[in-house]
């Protein structure tokens, strides 16, 4: 099963810079689980110690919000896009 | 919903709006309920310059403007409200005469104040919607509950680097700022635009969609951005679109809110909540700060005090320290071989925020003769060699 995950440009450097990575899982949790194993210094800015995404850090799967689904467990099949969107508060300075 | 019928617009009026005038979707009256809509811009900074550039154009009748900040020599990448000769001058003034100039139809009310628990609601309540233009975690979390408790719009923006985020939030139509993220990070764990840095067009690429989302809304046309989170990456080139739901269990907007007044947002947003990473959790503690005076004479007395420079690549190439040893922050962790415990080891960055944030590493590793520069080289450059530029 492969899936692309989407990094935002603020985490990005916890992946060597890469954006976009190619990676296999059925479900987001093992997708973010493979990924968190290739980049250990990922997982404290994604996931709490219950392994519950944080509460500033919102998981998509294609357009789709997986906090409003199966979170974690939402199913991933081939092609599937998940992207990881967190909390940004630039604007004025 | 905004009136069409309580303005007339003057000959002169008709004339400057006469490309809107003529178009089916805006019309006389799309153009009387601009002149009619007051609204309010948190900010006079990077999205707040070409938004409240282009609603002034547009002829939005009232704007209110809340910024007290001062120009400075670093606004001027982006910031297109202020002028090079307005560096060191009121940004709420230079906006204003910028706003005056470009359409004195408009009537601009400043506010030159902070934006607090005390004073937002008092604010708020004059206007039609708020454009939230800021750029820290506690000011978006009380724009939003204003909003909502106001049952205002908030149309937010916010940017990072090169990429952007925009989108609509109205509790009475679809979800709020906390249905998208219910807490802010922990201080210190996502990097700001002065830490992290912003390409200077992208907030005009956000702003003038905050600007477009404004007006679509007062004058009640196409599909706003309600229930929608709109994704902008500069580098791709790309905007992406996710699907937003209101939360129910949300605490300000969901069936049981259990927030039902203004509250202390600096709290909210510094207080460690729940789960905060290890290194955040602790205090900073100003002991094992140094001015940089200090540091010359520590350094003069020891010459073999290693001094190490965290900050990012980029910034090392603008300046650096002669005889630094430099390891990036994100990098200290996993170089922690290339340093000697028993060495007295002084940190830096920039302003002094991440030297902290290195130290509490080296402490957890081991290390124990550890200061930080307090001030960074920012203060090494004031205090001790002016030939280190500042940026
Ligand atoms: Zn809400």
């Amino acid at each position: 099963m492969s899936v692309e995950i989407q990094i935002p440009v603020a985490l990005a450097r916890y992946t060597g810079n890469q954006e976009s990575l190619k990676l296999s899982g059925a479900s987001v949790e093992e997708a973010i689980r493979n990924l968190t194993s290739q980049f250990p210094s990922l997982k404290n800015h994604l996931l709490d110690k219950k392994g519950e995404i944080r509460p500033f850090v919102n998981i998509y799967v294609n357009d789709q919000d997986i906090r409003h689904g199966k979170q974690m467990k939402t199913a991933l099949k081939s092609g599937d896009v998940v992207t990881i969107v967190p909390s940004i508060a630039g604007g004025n300075k | 919903m905004i009136m069409a019928d309580s303005v007339d617009l003057t000959q002169k009026e008709i004339q400057r709006y006469s490309r809107h005038l003529i178009m089916p979707e805006v019309g006389l009256e799309g153009q009387k309920k601009l002149k009619a809509a007051k609204i309010l811009c948190i900010g006079a900074g990077g999205l707040g310059s070409p938004l409240t550039m282009y609603l002034a154009a547009a002829g939005v009748g009232t704007l209110g403007i809340v910024e007290f900040d001062v120009v400075d020599f670093s606004n001027l990448q982006r910031q297109i409200l202020h002028d090079s000769d307005r560096v060191g001058t009121p940004k709420l003034k230079s906006a204003m005469d910028r706003l005056k100039s470009i359409n004195p139809e408009v009537k601009l009310t400043g506010y030159e104040t902070r934006l607090t628990s005390e004073n937002a609601l008092d604010i708020f309540k004059n206007y039609d919607m708020i454009i939230d233009g800021t750029d820290n975690f506690p000011t978006r979390y009380l724009v939003n509950d204003a909003c909502v408790l106001l049952k205002k719009p908030n149309v937010y923006g916010s940017i990072f680097r090169f990429e952007g985020q925009a989108s609509v939030f109205d509790a009475e139509k679809g979800p709020c700022y906390r249905c998208l993220y219910p807490e802010p990070p922990p201080p210190g764990l996502v990097p700001s635009c002065a830490e992290g840095g912003v390409l200077g067009i992208l907030p005009g690429i956000i702003g003038t969609i905050q600007a477009t989302e404004a007006i679509k809304i007062i004058i009640g046309k196409g599909e706003t951005l309600v229930g929608r989170l709109l994704l902008f990456n500069a580098l791709k080139m790309q905007f992406r679109e996710m699907k937003l739901h209101k939360d129910d269990h949300c605490p300000i907007c969901g069936k049981h809110p259990t927030i039902t007044k203004l509250i202390d947002y600096e709290a909210f947003c510094g207080l460690t909540r729940g789960e905060t990473s290890q290194v955040e959790e602790k205090k900073m503690d100003a002991s094992v700060e140094i001015t940089a005076t200090e540091l010359q004479e520590l350094w003069k007395k020891n010459p073999k005090l290693k001094v190490v420079d965290v900050r990012n690549p980029e910034e090392y190439e603008i300046c650096r320290i002669e005889g630094t040893t430099f390891i990036p922050l994100s990098e200290i962790g996993s170089r922690l071989g290339e340093l000697n415990k028993n060495d007295q080891i002084v940190l830096h960055c920039h302003h002094g925020m991440r030297s902290m944030r290195a130290l509490e590493i080296l402490k957890n590793a081991g290390f124990q003769n550890l200061k930080s520069l307090s001030g960074g080289i920012d203060a090494w450059s004031v205090e001790i060699d002016p030939s280190v530029p500042r940026y």
